[in-house]
């Protein structure tokens, strides 16, 4: 039993540095986004806030003059592809465990097959297909293709078959209450927890989104976040400063929702992984 | 239905929407994922398809396109920047992936039997690379791993020169002198790491949620016959954990041979020197719109997506066996 204590602590202390592993570049992208190129640039590298915070920030504006405006078109392109999500992803799971009809199960076996299909297959057409149509640098682009996502679909009808029994809802039919009014009124209100885990992962998922704006957006102004921060890099002598503020910026209402809803994140991306 | 007389119709639309109401609906509400995938998903699937066994000039407009058979294919295949972007995935997949799940399991086994007060704060922690945008962090990685200043390089030296008695005894494992990580020979890992450190944590809460699932009395069993915790380790845990690694294997092979937003940023988007860090959806990503060769990026995106289906269906022969 001795030996097994032992055994635990170097467990304990590799857990531990393991993690200081997993939070370092975040404390240092803080850190540096506070300090001057000097500073950064410099032996031993700082591990305290400096105080340049806003000169970075000003050099980042200089860098980037369209930044606020890319960061309001990101805000913007993640908050109606969630809501355009959450209404289609619902509308189809609660189809798939609530109803039944012809070729629902053949439908829904293609649905879960599209998402085999690797991203970068349609990185090339999907450029082409958008500058034919006349969406490049438009936020359509972006908005339009993301709408309705199979992995929300997937997780809108495990949630509502799982928690909503069909009578309830062959009990409104009965009262005569329309087909639309059901969704809107019974399933809607029932199904929020699982708008909130959607939600969250997609969301995020579309902030983050970074090969599709690289082959639709070539406008600076048009540019999202992360596009906007890659844009950094080719600037010859790379401005370290300003680069760790505008991945703060980008990181931080990340770690904001992380903290407040971890363990739905969490649960939420794994759950797909875990029963499918 | 017809626009006759508005009372009654308006009636007997109500009515039809009663009885017919629940027929329609489904095919309704499933309908914007296929609207949406057919125009935006299987279209450019097949027109990539199309573009693949063609030879396009983009300036010319769609009508200059012209059939070339597998002329894409072959000349895809026998470019030596392809071959060296396909070796270089895996090598990147193999360096990142083998130490994610190499680290995932154990610690994941740790998690679950010791921890409780702390558990889904450590969680949360290992978790959180996963959910943060690649490209930010990468930008900081690049900063982290400067040859000069970086931080890693300076933590890596201290321990390379940590002294007792006169002796580096430390020296045979980290570096005494600063790394340049942007040498070929060591830009490989440096990207595998930052994929790494990004999907550890992913791999351990797939492995979390599968011990979970384990049943207790087979534990208690094993103890009342005396089998230690290594044992039950061995002979419980990792059986049980089959299916679970099959699937995160299968996961991480898929994610692993498509890498492109690591290596994109870390290199700046030029693949690092002598290109020793681009992968193959890199290279289809300057085939196209740097190099403007649409017709042979299609084909070499296609080539890329059969090795990660024979990949994928070979790890089905060898590890998925028979449970599944």
């Amino acid at each position: 039993m001795k030996s097994m204590g032992k055994d635990k602590l170097i467990a304990y202390i590799t857990v531990f540095i393991g993690a200081i592993i997993m939070l370092a570049p975040f404390y240092f992208m803080f850190i540096f986004s506070s300090h001057s190129n000097t500073g950064i640039l410099s032996v031993p590298p700082p591990i305290t806030f400096g105080d340049y915070l806003v000169t970075n920030f000003n050099t980042l504006l200089d860098f980037l003059p369209y930044f606020w405006h890319n960061l309001a078109l990101s805000l913007f392109i993640a908050i109606v592809v969630t809501a355009l999500n959450l209404l289609f992803c619902s509308l189809a799971g609660y189809a798939f465990s609530m109803f039944e009809f012809r070729f629902k199960n053949a439908l829904f076996v293609m649905i879960m097959g599209t998402m085999l299909i690797p991203p970068f297959l349609g990185m090339i057409p999907t450029a082409m297909v958008m500058s034919q149509l006349g969406w490049m640098n438009d936020p359509k682009a972006l908005i339009v293709p993301a709408a309705c996502g199979a992995m929300g679909i997937f997780m809108m009808r495990q949630f509502i078959s799982s928690s909503i029994p069909k009578e309830l809802v062959e009990a409104a039919r009965m009262d005569g209450c329309r087909e639309f009014k059901i969704y809107y009124r019974i399933i809607v209100p029932l199904i929020l927890p699982a708008f909130g885990t959607l939600g969250l992962i997609t969301f995020i998922g579309t902030w983050n989104n970074f090969m599709g704006p690289l082959v639709v957006m070539n406008d600076m102004k048009m540019f999202t976040v992360p596009l906007a921060l890659r844009a950094l890099q080719g600037t010859g002598q790379v401005p370290w400063g300003a680069v760790s503020i505008g991945a703060s910026i980008a990181v931080l209402p990340l770690l904001f929702l992380f903290v407040i809803a971890s363990r739905r994140l969490i649960d939420g991306l794994t759950s797909g992984a875990v029963k499918g | 239905m017809t626009t006759m007389t508005r009372p009654l119709n308006a009636a007997r639309r109500k009515n039809f929407w009663l009885r017919k109401g629940n027929k329609i609906a489904p095919y309704l509400y499933v309908s914007p994922f296929f609207i949406i995938f057919g125009a935006f998903g299987l279209f450019p699937l097949l027109f990539s398809l199309y573009l693949s066994f063609h030879y396009w000039e983009p300036a010319a407009g769609l009508a200059s396109m012209e059939w070339v058979g597998v002329e894409n294919y072959v000349f895809a295949l026998e470019d030596e920047w392809f071959q060296s972007s396909i070796y270089n995935t895996f090598i990147i997949a193999l360096k990142s992936g083998i130490p994610q799940h190499a680290v995932a399991l154990p610690l994941a086994y740790f998690i679950h039997t010791s921890f409780t007060r702390m558990r889904n704060t450590v969680i949360g922690i290992y978790f959180v690379p996963y959910i943060t945008s690649t490209v930010a962090i990468s930008l900081v990685f690049t900063t982290l791993f400067s040859r000069d200043y970086g931080m890693i390089n300076q933590v890596l030296t201290s321990l390379g020169n940590f002294t007792i008695a006169d002796i580096k005894v430390l020296a045979w494992l980290f570096p005494t002198e600063n790394v340049d990580w942007s040498r070929p020979a060591y830009t490989k890992d440096m990207i595998s790491f930052v994929v790494f450190w990004r999907f550890v944590g992913w791999n351990t809460v797939l492995y979390l949620s599968a011990l979970q699932t384990i049943p207790k009395d087979l534990y208690e069993a094993a103890t009342i016959d005396g089998a230690n915790r290594y044992q039950q380790f061995w002979h419980i845990t990792l059986p049980m954990l089959k299916p679970m690694a099959f699937f995160a294997v299968t996961l991480t092979i898929i994610g692993n041979l498509q890498l492109f937003e690591e290596p994109f940023i870390i290199t700046g988007g030029t693949g690092g020197i002598e290109q020793a860090g681009k992968t193959a959806a890199m290279h289809m990503y300057i085939t196209a719109f740097v190099e403007s060769d649409f017709g042979t990026a299609s084909a070499i995106s296609w080539i890329l997506f059969m090795i990660i289906a024979c990949l994928t269906w070979l790890n089905s022969k060898l590890l998925g066996g028979r449970n599944d």
